[in-house]
């Protein structure tokens, strides 16, 4: 669930009236309650139409609470946002860099960026005609729009009407932290999502946290032309990521010309004028500059505060969040929780999966447990950055003896030939075993490539068995049998090829016996 | 340079050697024993450069390039200078807890450019201290006083300060905002710091720091080649220039059937491969052309060459195969590879004198040389001046290639021997 927004208004673009028709109908009026809910659902995020969807196809009587937008923070404050932006942005890199692909480019490139942004609310309005309010009417599910509050362990109350409920699913998000910077406040910067309602390209951009989010606005409002600054505490670029992952987006977005300060923090932000100067400190020294807008990716925190769950009876923490088992259950067993408002990875399709996974556990007997789902993330910087399972770090801090398969991507034929050859496929083994810990890949694509990884992770297929599946030529996902070829090629130079090379021997012996037989 | 085509490979290299070797000659100060990082002017002196000196000198003596009473005496002035100077917390004195800064001035041997108490560069300066402990062995009094000097210099670093809250050791400390915020991760060339810490007699690190920093480890292959993987080349040879790995390992390679000696002869393969490969189109890259490491480098405004925009760094850890790589090269990194690779190293660098014979005008090479980024006169671009580093590893690293001095002479370390033993290894010269 997004932060409370105001009622929307129609004094926007056509599109942000199509988009409002469908995710908050200004007329709407909630239904009448009526009995006992199978299951409420608070929140209208992915995991919450997610579960409001599937517990509606299981034949339950559902609700679905909404304090502000349909689609939450995947659609309406940054994931659909940003993907669109980033296409745009990577369309004038290529016209810039048009020459490597060769082809002509123009002699200056002109970027419009009202039109990247008309178009993404093109896109937004049109990805949220699926989830509209009158569609989830259509499929049986109750929607309320107002603010929940628990009134007790199975009542919940929205807009003046009292919800009672069997089982309830809590997915309400995260909204992004407020940085405690001196002067941030009195500096007047508005908050990180109206970036996508600015109609002007900032010319001086500071964004305050390097996380994957930062990286991939950093890099996108690089390319429309702004002069971007991060600047974040860690000494270490994308701290999370595998270093090898993190130091070729960090070339990627140096040569783009985003310029990265680590292990420095903003120390102060004072306005001189239409400019904020910002004061960043680095190893005891500090320095300032000037800027015209400032974004803070420091983090996100859950949407907790306004649920009074101590009247249900549901633990949790200001900072991490709702506390569930590995069943998604909190600390009430009528009440579950999912996405970002209780897990680490906050991503839309985690939410997805996670909301799933609960709604299935509250209202169907059986326990399936979330540690069973393998679950892949991406970032979409250029080159995207994609992982699922382990990291090696994980892996041998469990004492699993673990190797890397690495391909690069300049030795794969396709992405040569579509001049995207940065980056690698890496895939970690269990040593002495074909068994796939993990992976991360690092290519233009690598959030498609992953797919194919996450399908043989969560089957149960080897690296053996991956070697013999056939990929279509040329592809840049051949990249992932490339790395199982490499495995198949140790496994007969280690022991088999004995086998191997004494068949050979004796089916040319055989070979020369019977030509000696047929001579006269 | 002389005809190099018609040299004898030993012919070849002591000439290499001793131009190397000329650097610590002429970036002494010979009032304090310091050694400056590098020949350009006003440069400060490098701890870790000084301690690659310690051992160059013994080398001279070895190859009657310098009287030992020479080594002996400017050995026991340096000494003296690390005895006498300020330790404390205060920003400009000489060092801390036994540790120094990884930067002083030349003059007054005082901590410069704001630089950190730098953990690994002061391991580097304690290889030598002990390099030349074991080398002087005679009872005279001056070899005496090195003995002593040195095992009570080295029985003074608090290696268990420096791992500050965590288990592991931190990159380094500075008086002005305390421990830096990063360790070490992943193989690197701390391996001889943990070595060290973990045989000292008085601030012993605890084996299980050793284990924690090698769990960031990474087995990985590369190009068909199973390595523990590191980008730079000069993670795979630093710890090398004074201890023999060959035939010991560690718990890791016990694990993964190989040892540290072999595993840099696998990098070495990887990077020539690399080069062979390729991906960034630069000028020159090939089987006899390659060496990405630390090095000098072009920096300056981005350029568009030949259609591409190329992105150069000043001096930088370069890395492979995954970057950063600007197409610079430094042939100090290759040579160095000779006491893994002879094989490959000795034909390369003599295609890389027949190529690029500016570089060897005075058979001292460059920290970098980038035939991507040409020169106002159309060559490749060079490094100006030389680096303290790059000529040390040189010496050290041709010197264990051709009579594996050094090696032999720190196998007979007392500190070596138990930090290596602590650390888990096993097998080999160690028994």
């Amino acid at each position: 669930m997004s932060e409370p927004a105001s009622q929307p208004g129609r004094h926007g673009p056509p599109q942000a009236d199509a988009l409002h028709d469908n995710n908050h109908p200004p007329a709407w009026r909630n239904p009448t309650p009526v009995g006992t809910y199978d299951l409420v659902v608070i929140g209208a995020g992915p995991g919450g139409l997610t579960a409001s969807r599937e517990a509606a196809r299981l034949g339950a009587r559902v609700a679905l609470i909404e304090r502000s937008l349909i689609g939450g923070a995947k659609l309406n404050a940054g994931c659909v946002q940003t993907k669109a932006l980033i296409r745009t942005a990577r369309a004038y890199a290529e016209i810039r860099d048009a020459k490597s692909y060769g082809a002509v480019g123009p002699d200056a490139v002109h970027v419009s960026y009202p039109a990247a942004m008309a178009r993404m609310r093109d896109i937004q309005a049109r990805l949220s005609r699926t989830d509209s309010a009158p569609r989830l009417r259509e499929a049986r599910i109750d929607l309320y729009f107002g603010e929940a509050r628990f009134l007790s362990p199975d009542q919940v109350e929205v807009a003046g009407d009292v919800l009672h409920f069997r089982k309830a699913l809590i997915v309400t998000g995260t909204r992004p932290q407020v940085a405690d910077i001196p002067g941030l406040a009195e500096s007047g910067t508005p908050p990180n999502e109206t970036i996508f309602d600015e109609n002007e390209c900032p010319a001086r951009l500071l964004i305050i946290g390097g996380g994957p989010l930062g990286c991939e606005m950093a890099q996108a409002f690089c390319r429309f032309g702004a002069h971007v600054i991060i600047a974040q505490s860690d000494p270490m670029f994308l701290p999370k990521e595998e270093r090898d992952a993190a130091q070729v987006v960090s070339n990627a977005l140096a040569r783009d010309g985003v310029e990265v300060h680590l292990n420095t923090t903003v120390v102060n932000i004072r306005t001189k004028g239409d400019e904020k100067i910002a004061e960043l400190a680095y190893e005891g020294r500090t320095f300032a500059v000037s800027v015209d807008r400032i974004i803070t990716g420091i983090g996100r925190s859950p949407n907790v505060e306004s649920l009074n769950l101590d009247a249900a009876g549901v633990g949790y923490d200001l900072v991490s969040g709702i506390t569930v088992d590995d069943f998604l259950r909190t600390s009430n067993h009528r009440i579950y929780a999912a996405g970002d408002v209780c897990l680490e990875h906050k991503y839309a399709h985690v939410a997805e999966a996670s909301a799933r996974l609960a709604t299935r556990n509250a209202l169907l007997a059986g326990g399936r447990r979330l540690s069973a789902l393998t679950i892949p993330w991406c970032t979409y910087t250029d080159p995207e950055i994609a992982h699922i399972g382990l990291y090696v770090r994980e892996a041998r801090q469990r004492a699993i003896p673990v190797r890397t398969i690495t391909i690069l991507m300049h030795d794969v034929d396709r992405a040569v030939t579509d001049g995207e050859e940065e980056g690698f496929v890496k895939i970690h083994v269990r040593q002495g075993t074909d068994r796939i810990l993990g992976a991360t890949v690092v290519a233009r694509h690598a959030g498609e490539m992953i797919n194919g990884l996450s399908l043989a992770i969560n089957s149960g297929i080897g690296l053996r068995a991956l070697g013999r599946v056939v990929h279509a030529y040329p592809t840049q996902a051949e990249a992932i049998k490339m790395a199982a070829d490499v495995y198949r090629r140790e496994l007969f130079m280690s022991g088999p090829n004995v086998i191997t090379r004494a068949w050979l021997a004796l089916s040319r012996a055989a070979h020369r016996w019977l030509q000696q037989r047929r001579l006269p | 340079m002389p005809d190099e085509g018609a040299q004898s490979d030993d012919a070849l290299l002591d000439r290499l050697q001793r131009a190397a070797f000329g650097y610590c000659l002429t970036a002494v100060n010979p009032e304090n024993g310091l050694v400056a990082d590098t020949s350009r002017p006003g440069s400060p002196c490098s701890i870790a450069v000084t301690g690659f000196a310690l051992t160059c000198y013994l080398v001279g003596v070895k190859r009657g390039w310098m009287q030992r009473d020479a080594a002996v005496a400017r050995t026991l002035t340096l000494l003296r200078f690390l005895l006498s100077s300020e330790q404390g917390e205060q920003p400009d004195v000489t060092g801390y807890q036994g540790f120094y800064y990884h930067f002083l001035d030349m003059q007054t041997g005082r901590r410069t450019w704001q630089s950190e108490l730098s953990f690994v560069d002061t391991a580097l300066l304690f290889a030598g201290v002990l390099s030349a402990c074991a080398f002087f062995d005679r009872d005279s009094q001056d070899e005496r006083v090195i003995r002593d000097s040195g095992d009570w210099l080295y029985r003074r670093v608090n290696w268990q300060w420096a791992r500050g809250a965590a288990t592991t050791i931190r990159q380094g400390w500075k008086p002005e905002g305390g421990f830096l915020n990063s360790g070490w991760n992943g193989y690197d060339e701390a391996i001889i710091l943990y070595v060290l810490a973990l045989g000292s007699p008085t601030y012993p690190l605890k084996a299980d720091s050793f284990t924690e920093w090698t769990s960031t480890y990474q087995w990985e292959n590369i190009y068909g080649h199973n390595f523990l993987y590191a980008g730079p080349l000069f993670i795979h040879q630093f710890s090398h220039a004074w201890i023999d790995f060959a035939g010991i390992q560690d718990r890791f390679m016990r694990e993964v059937k190989c040892d540290y000696f072999e595993n840099t002869r696998r990098a070495i393969h990887v990077q020539r491969e690399y080069a062979r490969r390729n991906p960034g189109g630069f000028s020159g890259y090939g089987k006899d052309f390659w060496g990405i490491t630390a090095s000098d480098g072009p920096g300056g405004i981005p350029l568009v060459i030949g259609g591409r925009a190329r992105n150069f760094a000043g001096y930088a850890a370069r890395g492979m195969p995954f970057g950063p790589d600007d197409g610079t090269i430094n042939p100090c990194g290759m040579l160095a590879c000779v006491a893994f690779a002879a094989d490959f190293v000795l034909p390369a660098m003599r295609q890389f004198a027949a190529n690029y014979p500016e570089a060897l005008c005075s058979d001292r090479l460059p920290s970098g040389l980038n035939p991507t980024a040409r020169s106002k006169d159309n060559r490749a671009w060079m490094s100006d001046g030389y680096f303290g580093l790059d000529q040390g590893i040189v010496v050290l690293m041709i010197e264990n290639y051709r009579s594996g001095l050094i090696w032999q002479l720190m196998r007979r370390c007392p500190p070596i021997q138990v930090g290596l033993r602590r650390a888990g290894f096993t097998g080999g010269w160690l028994g």
